[in-house]
């Protein structure tokens, strides 16, 4: 960054978070993680939260999100990162602990541990990013796979007869009196990315405030596993995932609003 | 030296608590001691049981197939635990509870109405004691005043009131010991 | 006189508090619920941290959280709830944490029972979760014993950055003994320089057990391999009572240990030359130790309350040099003195033949 020298004249409109790690990620083109890795670091910096900052890696698609963030930073076992982010907290609770889980670490096999969480009103703040299928692994259906959607593990479409529906997390750890601030976004055009980044950083204030636990649900594209060419996964998520997960609030603690 | 005891009863009898007194008694005389009890799923009205061993040298076992004293509250725990006395040894029995009599020749029977001695002293929860007290006397394994100095020195604070009962029921337990012996 | 009448499992919570313990998750499973219990009220009188999980798989993964901040960490549980916290020791052990566990073993498989058991040897010592480590396991034989373990764990783990792990069984932490606790000690000051804290005024610091390239992962492997054979050197420890002269030496561990104790003092009553070998460590197993006492002894009985478990390791230390004879109980049964007397003179009596 210091190679490009802006001219006394040129505003600085663009620049790359100093909690986001210079290295290359592993995540597919296309895919929002970069997106929400981004908001999320911007967040970080905005609040100087990055030297306070403790940040969970799960198992998914962005286990090495522990090399992508320049922050402090471990990496769990399979859905049980609220459950380290609470040992964590618990022992730094001048920190700021962040999970950051997908769809089948988070509704799948984590689901006992995110619910606790937010039952106990743990003061961390999870980034949840729902793309309706198993990144990682190679595209298997999740808890959140669409009624119909084809998968390596539903190739004929997920018939919910059979394995059910998808779960709406949100709207579930809505109801736990622990939850201060559940809310759902999306990543899919700039609009609404910039309501995910607010999204961001009022979960992190929520956090600094001690007012109990916080998640920002990203709806989010898999054109790899969805077999989607990115841009028209951009279309995918609006025609059919916002449909079945509605972007919304669904828990705002009261003190909210004077943060 | 080593004396093994076997306590064993409903839930609530005390049957856990006599034990532990003896085990505290043996600790303040300087003695080595083990106090093992049974644990159940069950928290209330099963039957229980403890071990106590209390020994001059360091103590192996805390269990013991054939211990040398079992003190039974009940009648189950008699049919349990009759034939496991060691030869030579004790069985003291709460008369008041068990109507079943030993055929055993080769051990010291002694009946005690541990629950209605209690009743006399105006408190039916005090059968524990009696029977404790009443063993002690038969079989003395620590002197006399170890048990009223235990329970001088660790009844908890919310039982405190119970002391001066304790005393009298141990007292009245090795008085009725004493008759029997007399009278045998 | 300093000795309290302790029951096991309360012996063992205090001497963690006193050990400097800072942070307690766990959940309940009898029998060492009692351990919970008082730590719920103890640690926060204290103003530490103690938390109820939802689940075993929780509580050690809190227990993975709280360690990556550099502070001593417990947990404790019953044979299914450790089979249960597997994964997150693997995960402890793969990025090289210091913690204490607690297991006090009862009858199994499955749902089993709540007797006391030794079967956990195996799940302990061996199979502590996937992957190629073994944790530090301490089996005490006495409410004083598991007392002094405790302190003994804090520091160990500390010392190796390795999880240490605690193998009573449901005796031990029943059982109330005379026994004495050690002083406060008071907590660490010093935050470890790979702790999780906040990357304030230096680099950021990463715990996790992931190398996806094979020289990556096998270098980690090589490092752990290397810290264990450190402690294998250093930390083998044992008791032992009349082996000087002994021809049957007799082997067991917590409460069969202690047991067998008195069998063998009823065997020396009655003149045979028997001896026992108690080991403290499970792993590292006091293997040196017993290799010397075979090449006195002519012959080894290993009592356990499994089916035949720690007898392996017998097996492997002694190499064939003398007979090794095996007398266990399992489904929570804990073997009585004179059935380990019974053991002792057969074993004895064939080596008698075989002179």
């Amino acid at each position: 960054m210091d190679l490009v020298m802006a001219p006394p004249e040129m505003q600085v409109v663009y620049e790359h978070p100093r909690s986001l790690a210079d290295v290359p990620t592993r995540y597919c083109p296309g895919c929002t993680h970069g997106i929400a890795h981004r908001l999320l670091a911007e967040a970080i910096d905005e609040l100087g939260l990055q030297e306070r900052a403790v940040l969970v890696a799960p198992v998914g698609c962005s286990v090495f999100a522990y090399e992508y963030f320049n922050v402090d930073a471990c990496q769990a076992a399979h859905g049980r990162a609220p459950a380290m982010a609470t040992g964590l907290k618990r022992m730094l609770p001048e920190n700021i602990v962040i999970t950051y889980q997908g769809d089948g670490d988070l509704v799948s096999i984590g689901a006992a541990e995110i619910m606790h969480v937010a039952a106990r009103g743990e003061r961390i703040t999870t980034i949840f990013i729902n793309n309706a299928i198993y990144g990682m692994t190679g595209g298997q259906m999740a808890p959140t796979t669409l009624p119909g959607q084809k998968t390596t593990s539903s190739p004929l479409g997920r018939d919910t007869r059979r394995t059910g529906a998808p779960i709406r997390m949100s709207e579930v750890l809505a109801q736990f009196d622990g939850a201060a601030y559940i809310v759902r976004r999306s990543l899919h055009d700039v609009a609404n990315i910039r309501k995910a980044k607010k999204a961001i950083l009022t979960a992190l204030k929520v956090q600094m405030a001690g007012l109990g636990f916080s998640m920002v649900e990203l709806l989010s594209s898999c054109p790899t596993n969805w077999g989607i060419a990115p841009e028209k996964a951009l279309d995918w998520i609006e025609q059919n995932m916002i449909p079945q997960f509605p972007p919304g609030d669904y828990k705002v603690h009261d003190a909210v609003k004077t943060l | 030296m080593q004396k093994e005891f076997l306590f064993s009863g409903f839930g609530g009898q005390g049957v856990m608590f006599a034990g532990q007194l003896l085990a505290y008694a043996a600790m303040d005389e300087g003695l080595e001691v083990t106090w093992i009890p049974s644990y159940g799923p069950e928290m209330r009205g099963g039957t229980a049981h403890c071990f106590v061993v209390i020994s001059n040298k360091p103590i192996g076992s805390p269990v013991t197939r054939h211990p040398q004293a079992v003190v039974v509250f009940n009648n189950p725990s008699f049919t349990k635990y009759e034939g496991e006395v060691a030869p030579g040894g004790l069985l003291a029995v709460n008369s008041s509870l068990i109507n079943q009599e030993s055929r055993r020749t080769d051990i010291s029977v002694l009946p005690v109405p541990a629950t209605q001695l209690a009743d006399s002293l105006g408190d039916l929860r005090m059968a524990n004691v009696v029977m404790l007290g009443a063993v002690l006397e038969v079989l003395p394994a620590l002197p006399p005043a170890a048990i009223r100095r235990a329970l001088e020195a660790h009844l908890p604070e919310r039982r405190r009131h119970l002391l001066e009962a304790n005393y009298k029921a141990l007292e009245k337990g090795a008085e009725f010991a004493r008759s029997m012996v007399k009278s045998a | 006189m300093t000795k309290e009448l302790l029951k096991g499992n309360i012996a063992i919570a205090e001497a963690a508090v006193r050990a400097g313990l800072e942070a307690y998750f766990g959940y309940p499973i009898t029998p060492q619920t009692e351990l919970l219990e008082y730590l719920s009220q103890r640690m926060t009188e204290l103003d530490r941290v103690f938390l109820q999980a939802e689940s075993e798989v929780a509580a050690i993964n809190m227990v993975y959280g709280a360690a990556c901040t550099g502070a001593r960490v417990m947990t404790s549980s019953s044979s299914p709830g450790v089979s249960l916290m597997q994964e997150g020791m693997s995960y402890i052990a793969g990025s090289e944490l210091p913690c204490v566990i607690v297991d006090v073993m009862r009858g199994g498989p499955g749902l089993g029972n709540i007797l006391p058991s030794q079967a956990d040897y195996f799940q302990v010592t061996r199979s502590a979760g996937h992957g190629d480590f073994h944790p530090i396991v301490l089996a005490p034989a006495s409410v004083q014993e598991a007392i002094d373990f405790v302190g003994l764990a804090f520091d160990l783990a500390d010392k190796y950055r390795h999880m240490v792990l605690l193998a009573a069984d449901g005796q031990i932490g029943q059982m109330m003994e005379p026994a004495e606790l050690p002083p406060m000690r008071p907590l660490q000051k010093n935050v470890p320089d790979w702790a999780l804290t906040g990357a304030k005024a230096r680099e950021k610091r990463v715990i996790t057990s992931l190398y996806l390239k094979g020289e990556e992962e096998e270098a980690f492997n090589l490092k752990i391999q290397k810290k264990l054979k450190q402690i294998k050197k250093n930390e083998q420890r044992s008791v032992e009572y009349a082996t000087e002269d002994a021809e049957l030496l007799v082997i067991g561990f917590g409460t069969a240990g202690r047991i067998a104790y008195s069998a063998v003092e009823a065997a020396r009553e009655k003149g045979l030359r028997v001896g026992l070998l108690r080991p403290q460590t499970l792993w590292p197993f006091p293997e040196r130790r017993i290799s010397e006492l075979a090449d006195q002894a002519s012959g080894c009985l290993v009592v356990e309350m499994n089916a035949g478990q720690m007898v392996e390791d017998v097996r492997l230390a002694i190499g064939g040099q003398i007979p090794v004879t095996f007398y266990g109980r399992t489904g929570g049964i804990v073997p009585m003195p004179d059935e380990i007397l019974a053991a002792i003179e057969e074993s004895y009596s064939r080596l008698q033949i075989a002179v």
